[in-house]
């Protein structure tokens, strides 16, 4: 079963860790990948580039509309994700919990089951 | 020149022979394996152009042998590299002698099949490793069936290979204690392998289609081995029972069409003959099991002209046998959509309710999909789409979401 892991938290947060925090961080999602990628788990996964970058396309008045920012004003945006293949729901979010931004309060991840193409006829 | 199709077949067909082959000789199944899916990949490369040798297995059995020595020299010479004084024998020693060059193929194909489906294994890892070793699939093509890249599904079969070897597995035939719980593994992982496909059976994903084809054909081969098992007739006989409704079980749109509203006339009448006639010929010497039962079903469906004509009471009947054989809730399900065709469909919902108190079906979707169809059937519309909402938040399947939406809605506008 899939799922995708959505990494959320605070745009810019590295600005207020020290070097050796950050070198810890990257240090323990390389640690991360690593696992995951022995463990045949790993599916892929992306960073996404600053909010900042982000340009938001909606309906306004009938007509598309493209605005610059990201859709939700909120103070945690959605920075990135992984994709991982696991046996149980449960291992999927060990996998969440076990990421930095969990274990040092940076941010949230949120675990979301892939729909499937297949399916039982009823 | 050879067509690719038919090298494929060869291959695959020649895949476990090689590598049986191998395996006795060097031991080191975890090498062997890596060698044969070398030459496999030579040979469907270089046959289709270049012919295929007059002795394909001993051209595969040299050219893989080849690599795994290859693999040996390098090996020790990184090790003597990096141990200084290498107070050990060559690794040559390790090799024995082929006893004998004729290899009961059949057998090292069962053994193949026991180590592949080896407890110390998850289910996908046993399936990954089944389809590589005993089908002669690529990663590349296992890859595609389970849309994973092919170096998620490399270092996976990778790890199996150690895990069964860290459990000190061998490549004999396992002894009569431990040999039923094997087979039905061996049985399940086939059984899991035809699903991934047939439930794919539509859409984009033609590739994890394929799968189907390549179970029976493992199914087909495991009967060949042990014609004495009713339960390996069983589930070859389901697998082509079900395969059978393939061009009908969704619509033009990709839709899933429900087993009572298919196009019968659209069933693979050769496939359900040949299913029926297994099923029925291994319930007169065999004692039941449930891969037979489920075929059974699958056979009183395909005997019926339409939903209506369908002989529910034997179905029934054949649900019950098999809720005793292999208990579980799933067959409950399945046993109350049947018994409501008989008794109504109060008497269905009646046997669903214990099922909520059931850690393996509770807030399960196929629960609330089939309480949704049976209180539809009781007229009760407003319960029935409530319960099919329901089904569809819970599934992970895109078309099943689909088709219960589409339920719940026509409750809501049709009349």
């Amino acid at each position: 079963m899939k799922y995708m892991l959505l990494i959320w938290n605070r745009p810019g947060f590295v600005e207020s860790l020290s070097e050796q925090e950050r070198n810890e961080i990257w240090g323990e999602v390389d640690e991360v990948m690593k696992e995951l990628t022995a463990s045949g788990e790993l599916v892929g996964g992306q960073a996404l580039a600053d909010p900042s970058q982000t340009r938001t396309a909606r309906l306004v008045g009938g007509r598309p509309e493209v605005t610059d920012g990201p859709f939700l004003e909120s103070k945690e945006q959605f920075a990135g994700y992984l994709m991982v293949d696991c046996d149980t729901p449960e291992r999927a979010a060990e996998i969440a919990a076990g990421w930095p931004d969990v274990r040092r309060g940076i941010g949230v991840l949120e675990v979301r089951p892939v729909m499937d193409e297949a399916g039982a006829e009823m | 020149m050879s067509s690719p199709g038919a090298v494929e077949d060869l291959l695959r067909g020649l895949a476990p022979q090689v590598l049986g082959i191998l395996v006795r000789r060097h031991g080191q199944f975890h090498a062997a394996e890596d060698a044969v899916q070398e030459a496999l990949l030579a040979a469907a490369t270089r046959w289709p152009a270049e012919g295929v040798p007059e002795h394909p297995r001993s051209w595969l059995v040299t050219v893989a042998g080849r690599r795994l020595t290859d693999e040996w020299r390098s090996e020790r010479a990184r090790r003597e590299r990096e141990v200084a004084v290498a107070v050990r024998e060559p690794a040559y020693a390790a090799v024995a002698p082929p006893p004998d060059e004729e290899a009961p193929a059949g057998d090292d194909t069962l053994r193949l099949l026991f180590l592949c489906c080896h407890p110390a294994l998850n289910p996908p890892a046993q399936i990954a490793l089944t389809l590589r070793a005993v089908g002669g699939l690529s990663t590349a093509e296992i890859a595609r069936a389970f849309l994973v890249p092919e170096a998620t599904m490399s270092q996976r079969i990778r790890r199996a290979k150690q895990r069964i070897e860290a459990a000190g597995a061998r490549f004999t035939l396992p002894g009569p204690a431990e040999r039923d719980e094997r087979l039905r593994a061996v049985r399940q992982v086939l059984y899991l392998i035809f699903n991934e496909g047939y439930t794919a059976s539509s859409g984009p994903h033609l590739r994890r289609s394929e799968l189907t084809g390549e179970a029976i054909r493992l199914a087909r081969e495991l009967r060949r081995l042990l014609p004495d098992d009713g339960e390996v007739t069983g589930l070859l006989a389901l697998m082509l029972l079900t395969d059978a409704h393939r061009a009908a079980r969704t619509g033009p749109a990709g839709e899933l069409v429900p087993l009572a509203e298919q196009d019968r006339a659209r069933w693979d009448r050769a496939a359900i003959a040949e299913g029926a006639a297994l099923v029925a010929e291994a319930l007169t010497w065999s004692p039941p099991g449930p891969y037979q039962i489920q075929a059974a079903i699958a056979a009183v469906h395909a005997e019926a002209g339409s939903a209506a004509e369908t002989d529910w009471r034997q179905i029934v009947a054949l649900y019950r046998l098999l809720g005793v054989l292999a208990p579980n809730p799933m067959v409950t399900l399945n046993r109350a959509v049947a018994v409501a065709m008989v008794d109504g469909p109060r008497a269905g919902l009646a046997l669903l309710a214990p099922l909520d108190a059931d850690e393996r079906t509770a807030g399960h979707h196929r629960l609330a999909a089939v309480r949704g169809h049976l209180l539809e059937l009781a007229g009760e519309r407003g319960p029935a789409r409530a319960a099919y909402l329901a089904a569809a938040r819970g599934t992970t399947s895109l078309p099943e979401r689909r088709y219960l939406e589409l339920r719940a809605a026509r409750l809501t506008t049709g009349r």
